[in-house]
């Protein structure tokens, strides 16, 4: 069982709401994926625009956990009160913390990261930050009071999989207590079970959901990845190797 | 006095922020969020924050997020 600050999810999926093609096909493809948390955000709106107001309803009505995100923020300051707003308005204490760094590949900006998670936390924020796979960056979260990690896959929305799996290995080997989430860069189901087999303990997917031709099918598709690449972990697989081990029992073996 | 909403300027009578909400149109029912000079400020806390000019509000709503 794995606990996000003391609540288990129902299910390891973590589905993005951006991007679907109508609120009827994101309602759909949150069901089929059986999400765990739905991700959402904040957006200035005029006053008598009822988009916002539309969303949160359909949101609602899904009965699933929400993780507001901080997306767009480049400074500490707009993260934090970003955080605060967003708590206000979907009533949680979970954030998922973005800081964005560099806006080509929307890395985080780590330094800021760690300034900013600490001063939410201190505000009684249950912080997920977006991070990248830095073990020192890491160790920084974990003491700024982080409990749960959420290193990228590669970067958002480009469906690239998982960029540096080393990197990836040895964030899971050096903290083998957090809960991690692997979040942005996951293409196609694959990458994703291929997270779950690293022993991450959940995704995080939005674009490769939203952007599919079928998204609920897709959802469907992650979902099952999810359940399989866990149960890969959980099944403890075999060790690689370089040369070929026959599987077939070479006693007995006639000559002929 | 001039302030700036959502990065649009704006002529307005209110003097507080639950006053510019309403003169703007905004439903007391409605879920937004709101910040000002880049402070966020907690809807319990908008009848007493006295606006002024030159003041940056932000209006913010729920959204579709990744």
């Amino acid at each position: 069982m794995t606990l996000f600050y003391g609540t288990e999810l129902a299910s390891r999926l973590m589905l993005g709401t951006a991007q679907y093609p109508s609120p009827e096909i994101l309602a759909d493809a949150v069901r089929r994926a059986g999400a765990g948390v739905v991700t959402v955000s904040l957006r200035r709106e005029a006053a008598g625009a009822r988009a916002g107001q539309a969303f949160w309803e359909l949101i609602r009505g899904l009965d699933v956990p929400v993780l507001p995100n901080t997306a767009g923020c480049h400074t500490v300051r707009e993260a934090v009160t970003t955080a605060q707003m967003a708590r206000e308005v979907f009533g949680t204490d979970w954030i998922k913390l973005e800081v964005i760094g560099e806006s080509d590949t929307l890395q985080p900006d780590m330094f800021a990261l760690v300034e900013a998670a600490r001063i939410l936390t201190e505000d009684g924020f249950k912080v997920f930050p977006y991070m990248t796979e830095d073990l020192v960056g890491a160790e920084r979260l974990l003491r700024a009071g982080c409990e749960v990690l959420m290193p990228w896959g590669a970067p958002i929305g480009s469906g690239k999989g998982l960029n540096n799996l080393f990197g990836l290995r040895a964030l899971r080997a050096h903290f083998p207590d957090v809960p991690m989430v692997v979040d942005a860069g996951i293409g196609v189901p694959s990458h994703a079970a291929q997270a779950m087999e690293l022993g991450y303990d959940a995704v995080l997917i939005n674009t490769a959901v939203a952007k599919a031709g079928d998204p609920a099918e897709m959802a469907r598709a992650f979902a099952m990845a999810v359940e399989a690449g866990r149960m890969a972990y959980i099944a403890d697989p075999m060790e690689e190797r370089d040369m070929a081990v026959p599987s077939t029992p070479v006693i007995g073996q006639a000559v002929l | 006095m001039q302030i700036t909403v959502n990065g649009e300027r704006h002529d307005v009578q209110a003097t507080t922020l639950s006053a510019l909400l309403a003169e703007m149109g905004y439903d007391a029912t409605t879920r937004i969020a709101t910040a000002v000079d880049g402070c966020f400020v907690a809807a319990s806390k908008r009848p007493a924050l006295a606006l002024h000019a030159g003041a940056q509000v932000e209006i913010l709503a729920p959204m579709q997020g990744g």
